[in-house]
């Protein structure tokens, strides 16, 4: 039966492993992430999954454990955040390499330093290169449907790959939320046990696993591999999505677009912002303006064709990153002008950083942007990336200055 | 899992008794005279072929090189400092494979760490912490050729004084080549209480096979520590790997020994023991003490070492000397 109740980001995640009957949960704490494998150690230890729960000692030996299971054969749920990402980053690739599936959940949290709790994007598009797939999340239905839909993708044996789920976190990690919880048995139609065809470890059929290869040619095979089988992930995620709709009524597409139709001016986003960027655009409609957003959901593989039919033809796009990379700007923001560069419309783009750490993105700053993106559309050079800062921001940070003995330029 | 009164199971006495029946094949990329894989060999034909080795980066990531193992059971490579959570993965997900009914019982594996002294004494020690303080079933075997063998013989912290290494050379700042003493990761493990825990030789078989049969009996971490005499990285004949080996021994310099539930016996006490310098002497990584001047010092330091440590154990054992 289906129910609908009030869960945090956390939970919907923490359900999504629940329906999809896991086998094995290594864990370990970091903020924002911790209440997910809180209530996974409630549910093992009460006996309401049947999956096992181990807290390892760092999320380096975390993901090792569950590239192991997973390698051997079990259906494996783990998740993280920011520095414990970074901590197990190299177990990342070695999984990918494997050949396993599993999904592993990120609730983003900014990266030190200056080390600090609340969300940005630097930590998830660290690992855009791991070849993990990757999902950004919106809300918390989304999150526990989507935590379903990966373990589709990921055991799929076209694709053979683990997918990272992302969330931001504070501001839906621990946002509640109605959330419709699919009944046990609808899910375990839409998806059955995981049956490890190539990847297991068993007495009677060994087999070695991530062996060394020697010499670029093998090395390159190997590589060449993982990046067909993300390229054949975009039509089986569309199997899935279209699959999933069908079945519970809820369809993701590899993008989302909002009020896109006759839109020219487009804000991209992602995540849980993009819930702001939504509420703007209704703003800027009820003025008249022609606004629209689109907003990255599969980023691994990227759906570069969806992205660059959704923006063709548009007046003026502004991306909003909330990510930066020092000396380059907006993470995205390259990826998107990478994919509309052979596109006979491309419109003007307009590169805009914001929210880092947590920092909100304020009614001000979002028209900031429209004006931009009003110029772009004349004709006019925008040159980015466009930092975002507000005045009252700017003064409040000049008076931590001030008592941390800085001296401030007037 | 086995039963502990199978005849399988009861101590050997002599070298025939040990199994004929290989497990690991040779023709691998391995040195040759290499200790560590004598060593392996032999634990091997205890382990049997139901077996999966968890492989942390180091000499014998080389064994399975695409297309091929050397192994009549599984392997595993994960990374260099995370061999014991692969181990914990694979031994959790074949026990809840197994409780679900997924996978039958007869085809569960031991699991088998094997690692070398570099990933083992540094950037693993928190992993293979975790992996026994969890009690996880499993085993772990450390090939222990005291140094970063496989890029070429640099330091490790089981490096012991008085070796060189490639970054640890000898010079005016620095006469003995590594100035720290080895790592004593037999009291680190120890101080974890696992179930079983010994250090064994590639040229005391016997003894080597009796401490593998012994833990075959134990659940819960079983730990090992092989010297791994290493003609490459130690600078001498590969054919003279044997007597290194037992040399390292004789001179009490390698002293073998378990630990049951923390109670340590010392499974060979030679009546008397031969200078450190039997042992030395010989290894270019030693030379330095030798030649051109004899670094008396140092040697004596060595030997020193070494009795201290057994007066140690006479005096809390009452072992006869």
């Amino acid at each position: 039966m289906t129910q609908r109740t009030l869960l945090t980001g956390n939970a919907a995640a923490a359900w999504g492993a629940r329906l999809a009957d896991v086998d094995y949960i290594p864990a370990f704490p970091i903020t924002p992430q911790t209440e997910i494998i809180e209530l996974l150690a409630q549910w093992a230890t009460d006996g309401t999954i049947a999956g096992r729960f181990v807290t390892m000692d760092s999320e380096h030996s975390m993901l090792t454990a569950a590239g192991a299971a997973a390698a051997t054969g079990a259906r494996v749920f783990t998740a993280t955040s920011s520095q414990g990402l970074l901590y197990g980053f190299e177990v990342l690739y070695t999984i990918a390499g494997w050949r396993v599936p599993l999904v592993l959940v990120n609730v983003s949290r900014a990266l030190a330093s200056p080390i600090t709790l609340e969300a940005d994007h630097n930590d998830i598009l660290s690992a855009r290169d791991s070849g993990f797939l990757q999902i950004h999340t919106e809300t918390c239905q989304e999150i526990l449907d989507t935590v379903l839909m990966a373990y589709r993708l990921a055991e799929d044996q076209r694709v053979m790959l683990p997918v990272l789920v992302n969330l931001d976190g504070f501001t839906l990690s621990f946002t509640r939320e109605p959330v419709e919880l699919p009944a046990a048995a609808a899910v375990s139609e839409f998806l059955p046990p995981y049956q490890p065809h190539h990847a297991f470890i068993r007495g009677d059929r060994p087999m070695a696993q991530g062996a060394a290869v020697l010499g670029g040619a093998a090395y390159s095979y190997f590589r060449y591999q993982q990046h067909l089988a993300q390229e054949k992930a975009l039509a089986v995620y569309e199997e899935i999505a279209a699959e999933f709709a069908a079945r519970f009524g809820r369809y993701y597409g590899l993008v989302e677009p909002f009020q896109l139709d006759d839109a020219e001016y487009v804000l991209v986003m992602s995540n849980a912002f993009a819930t702001k960027g939504k509420a703007m655009v209704q703003h800027w409609r009820a003025r008249g303006v022609k606004a629209g957003l689109l907003r990255l959901r599969v980023f691994r593989p990227f759906p570069a064709a969806a992205i660059a039919a959704a923006l063709a033809g548009r007046k003026a796009v502004a991306v909003i990153d909330q990510n930066l990379a020092p000396g380059l700007g907006g993470i995205t923001y390259q990826e998107i002008a990478a994919a509309l560069y052979d596109r006979q419309e491309r419109p003007p783009l307009v590169s805009v950083i914001g929210g880092l750490g947590g920092k909100d993105i304020s009614q001000g700053e979002f028209e900031a942007v429209l004006v931009a993106l009003q110029q772009a559309a004349a004709g006019e050079r925008v040159p980015g990336p466009w930092l975002l800062y507000t005045k009252p921001e700017q003064e409040r940070m000049r008076t931590l200055l001030q008592i941390a003995g800085k001296e401030v330029q007037a | 899992m086995s039963d502990p009164t199978s005849p399988e199971l009861r101590a050997i006495k002599n070298l025939k008794q040990i199994a004929r029946e290989e497990f690991i094949l040779p023709g691998t990329a391995i040195c040759g005279g290499c200790g560590g894989l004598a060593a392996l060999r032999l634990a091997a034909k205890v382990l049997g072929p139901k077996t999966v080795f968890v492989n942390a980066a180091g000499c014998f990531t080389l064994l399975a090189t695409f297309p091929y193992t050397p192994f009549k059971g599984s392997w595993l490579y994960t990374t260099m400092a995370s061999a014991a959570a692969g181990a914990q993965g694979v031994r959790d997900a074949l026990d809840v494979l197994i409780a679900r009914g997924k996978v039958a019982a007869a085809d569960d594996v031991e699991v088998v760490v094997v690692a070398g002294d570099g990933s083992t004494y540094d950037m693993a020690l928190s992993a293979t912490s975790g992996a026994i303080f969890r009690g996880l079933d499993f085993w772990y075997f450390c090939y222990d050729n005291e140094s970063y063998g496989n890029t070429g013989m640099q330091m490790s912290s089981a490096t012991p004084y008085g070796a060189r290494t490639l970054t640890t050379p000898v010079g005016e700042h620095a006469r003995a080549g590594t100035e720290h003493g080895k790592k004593d990761l037999f009291e680190i493990w120890r101080a974890h209480r696992p179930a079983y825990l010994a250090t064994v030789s590639p040229r005391f078989p016997i003894d080597l096979t009796n401490k593998f049969l012994k833990a075959k009996q134990l659940r819960g971490p079983k730990l090992f520590i092989a010297h791994a005499p290493c003609p490459t990285g130690w600078l001498y004949d590969p054919e003279l790997t044997a007597d290194y080996a037992r040399l390292a021994v004789e001179t009490g310099i390698f002293a073998l020994k378990e630990a049951v539930d923390g109670v340590v016996t010392h499974t060979y006490v030679p009546r008397r023991h031969r200078p450190v310098e039997e042992y030395l002497r010989g290894q270019g990584r030693y030379r330095h003490l030798f030649e051109p001047v004899r670094n008396e010092e140092a040697i004596h330091k060595i030997q020193e070492q070494v009795d201290r440590y057994w007066a140690n154990v006479h005096e809390t054992t009452g072992a006869a000397r």
